[in-house]
């Protein structure tokens, strides 16, 4: 979303705008006489408008949060800001008990999304793509998770695993004292209890982009395949799953970022208590409050921000690369 | 966003909404980011003289009407209008800094105690001695210190306060022949007797965080006294100190009586094993009163305080937040402002919210109380009868320390009693970072 805007504003310009923009009078001179005055205020605001705001609140307030990384700030006025190097810093790697597992728990989320929900949304979309019917229903029941938000799936995911009155503690009877589950409050659990519950929206999600390229793959190699008497599992694995290349690719990289802004869903289930601390909900619980350490919050943030652009950087300049060579 | 604290008192059980909107307040609040927030608050019309505009954290029905009731008489009385902007509760909370150093309202609700000495410390609010020359012969004399800042001048209205306490169901006691324990060994002893005879000894819920906050308060103030108490809650004294390992050693001692699974657990659903009689005791404020909507089950509703564990503090400290109301730093019809703040100050006042919420008591000594239950009788005599009044950690030390440190820190003891001097050990060092800023 940060290039785009950036790229797009030179082709904007050079392109000659077609229809009222056509010259009145004598043969233009130069290509800035192609546009009339007001078709330069025009594009102007249409370019300036997005660049200001873009500049404002992505780029302004990110370095903003790098320089306040620094500093130590309760958010009350601009004069209690005071620089304190890398205390914040210092602090986060080695005084603060939740850091770690944060991190931890960050990359975990990416492994679990990366190898259970992937795949299964993958088989999904193979066995949608078949034509089977009542595709439409079964298409629209597993996407169904991705189009709720994630605070009412924390909600709903809440209603089943609450120890006491909860779906799965009622069913089983774990909720007498003694053998007592508690979903939500034990640590060796209930990151998985959260997972699950982001699984299962990420498999609907993966459905529907692998459902998309699917339907790029050439029906022609299908049918050369069976032609060569490839069974079902042969023609995947040899032709179809080949041809699925750039969606992996963005697969993987929508997954990388679901796991590195996972927040909501954990925010609504326990507020990222014991157990499924994250980093985005270190940054919150800092930032925001009745008296916030900005930042310290702010450090945690910048954290973040290079573990995405670690992972992400890679990604475009190989993007950028393939995209030059084509 | 996480500290629901004990005066996030919702007068309905309804966690679920509650934790709803609090997810999707503190979601789109880091969307909008913090320059943003600002923006929110205030109404922005110009100053009508006849107009108080008030920012209500009091979003639950029952406080809500009350409120309502209270500026509709001062109307009535002074043909000033009091216009309202209500808040979810814990929204108002997470967006307080940002409010009032935006264009906040002229009045606004809040909590005594460290919470109102910071934002006072930090001028964004407007004091109040004039008022209290009005309303100061109506107060206990621990209620005014509760209303001063640190310099000494009076920032705060108290309107209401309710005791923490050891809550009980009387028909249990009765049927199992059990008493009211006094000390330290009594309560242990009846802790025993209650999960021999089958109840869960003392009801516990941990999800929100704070609810484990007054149980270290209650048995740190009965180990080592209020002074200490203080001492370590303003982050002079420290977690390290042999103290501190007393006050958790005694909890440890009691907490296999507790209930199973307290960090999964909404104080709400602990309340209700207290309702369906399953629990024997339960660690609460007043405010657990609302859980019993049942009318029998109310009038079985007893309590008593938390037993003595030190005879040189016997009982002598009761936590006991109290909520009121602040004059935000720069208020548009400053004069009208002052006239409701004088009226919050009066019994009659007092009277109106104290009928429509029952659950907790008056902050003054005029009010009337023959009205009162039995139980807001018992928690007014308790909170008269105390020599040293708490607000609750999250009020008497800073948040940003006890809702980072503290909070997780206790759900971690809970879950795991056995760490506690590593766990100590983190906790001092983050203590003294987080007060040696600003």
């Amino acid at each position: 979303m940060s290039s785009g805007t950036t790229t797009k504003i030179p082709q904007a310009a050079a392109e000659p705008p077609a229809g009222p923009a056509t010259p009145k009078k004598r043969a233009p001179q130069g290509h800035r006489r192609l546009l009339t005055r007001r078709d330069r205020i025009t594009l102007g605001l249409m370019a300036g408008v997005p660049t200001v705001l873009h500049v404002t609140l992505v780029w302004v307030t990110a370095l903003a949060s790098i320089a306040l990384a620094f500093t130590s700030w309760d958010g009350i006025g601009f004069g209690s800001i005071t620089w304190v190097g890398l205390d914040n810093f210092k602090q986060l790697f080695s005084d603060n008990p939740q850091f770690w597992p944060a991190v931890q728990h960050n990359v975990i989320w990416f492994v679990v999304l990366i190898l259970i929900p992937t795949p299964f949304g993958l088989f999904l979309a193979v066995q949608l793509d078949k034509r089977i019917r009542f595709s439409r229903v079964y298409q629209t029941a597993f996407f169904l998770p991705v189009v709720v938000s994630l605070a009412v799936t924390g909600f709903v995911w809440q209603l089943v695993y609450n120890p006491d009155t909860g779906l799965i503690n009622s069913l089983v009877g774990a909720n007498e004292p003694g053998h007592y589950i508690d979903w939500i409050g034990d640590p060796d659990l209930n990151l998985w209890a959260v997972l699950v519950a982001a699984s299962w929206r990420h498999a609907g999600y993966m459905m529907i982009l692998y459902l998309a390229g699917l339907k790029s793959v050439d029906p022609a190699l299908r049918e050369a395949s069976a032609l060569d008497g490839a069974n079902e599992w042969q023609t995947f694995r040899n032709v179809v799953f080949p041809t699925l290349r750039p969606t992996n690719t963005v697969v993987l990289v929508v997954t990388i970022i679901e796991a590195l802004r996972a927040f909501d869903l954990v925010f609504v289930f326990n507020k990222g208590a014991q157990g499924t601390e994250l980093l985005s909900i270190l940054v919150t619980n800092n930032i925001i409050g009745e008296s916030s350490r900005i930042g310290y919050g702010s450090a945690i943030a910048v954290v973040l921000l290079v573990i995405s652009l670690a992972v992400i950087v890679p990604y475009l300049i190989a993007t950028f690369r393939k995209e030059r060579r084509a | 966003m996480h500290h629901l604290s004990p005066s996030g008192r919702p007068a309905l059980p309804s966690p679920s909404r509650r934790t709803l909107l609090r997810g999707m307040g503190g979601a789109a609040a880091l969307g909008a980011g913090i320059p943003l927030l600002s923006a929110c608050g205030g109404s922005g019309t110009a100053a009508d003289p006849k107009t108080v505009t008030l920012g209500s954290n009091a979003s639950d029905a029952v406080p809500k009407k009350a409120f309502a009731e209270i500026y509709a008489a001062f109307k009535k009385q002074s043909g000033i209008t009091v216009d309202v902007n209500t808040k979810d509760h814990n929204t108002f909370q997470e967006q307080i800094n940002s409010y009032l150093q935006g264009t906040p309202d002229d009045v606004f609700n809040w909590f005594a105690g460290y919470r109102m000495q910071f934002f006072a410390a930090k001028k964004l609010a407007t004091p109040i001695d004039d008022v209290w020359q009005k309303i100061g012969g109506d107060f206990p004399d621990a209620m005014k210190a509760l209303s001063k800042g640190e310099d000494g001048k009076y920032y705060f209205v108290p309107l209401y306060t309710y005791p923490w306490a050891l809550f009980y169901r009387k028909s249990v006691f009765q049927q199992h022949g059990y008493t009211v324990p006094t000390t330290w060994d009594q309560l242990v002893a009846l802790c025993r007797q209650m999960k021999k005879d089958g109840l869960v000894p003392v009801a516990f819920g941990d999800k929100d965080a704070w609810p484990a906050l007054g149980t270290f308060d209650q048995i740190n103030f009965r180990t080592n006294g209020y002074d200490f108490h203080v001492e370590l809650m303003a982050g002079k004294a420290s977690w390290t100190d042999a103290k501190v390992r007393k006050t958790f050693d005694h909890w440890a001692e009691i907490l296999p009586y507790h209930q199973d699974g307290a960090v999964g657990r909404t104080w709400q659903d602990a309340a209700q094993t207290l309702v369906s009689k399953k629990a024997g005791m339960y660690l609460l404020g007043t405010f657990v009163a609302q859980q019993f909507t049942n009318q029998a089950d109310a009038d079985d509703l007893d309590f008593f305080a938390f037993p003595e564990i030190d005879p040189a503090h016997g009982q002598d400290t009761v936590e006991a937040p109290t909520d009121g109301f602040m004059l935000s730093k720069a208020p548009k019809s400053k004069a009208s402002a002052v006239q409701l703040l004088e009226y919050l100050g009066t019994p009659e006042a007092e009277a109106i919210y104290l009928k429509a919420d029952p659950s907790v008591v008056a902050a003054s000594s005029k009010a009337d109380t023959s009205s009162y239950t039995a139980l807001q009788k018992k928690a007014y005599a308790m909170i008269s009868g105390a020599k040293h009044l708490t607000q609750f950690m999250d009020r008497d030390s800073r948040p940003d320390f006890t809702s980072t440190v503290m909070q997780p820190a206790l759900q971690k003891f809970v879950r795991d009693p056995k760490g506690i001097d590593g766990l100590l050990t983190s906790i001092e060092r983050q203590k003294k970072t987080i007060f040696a800023s600003g």
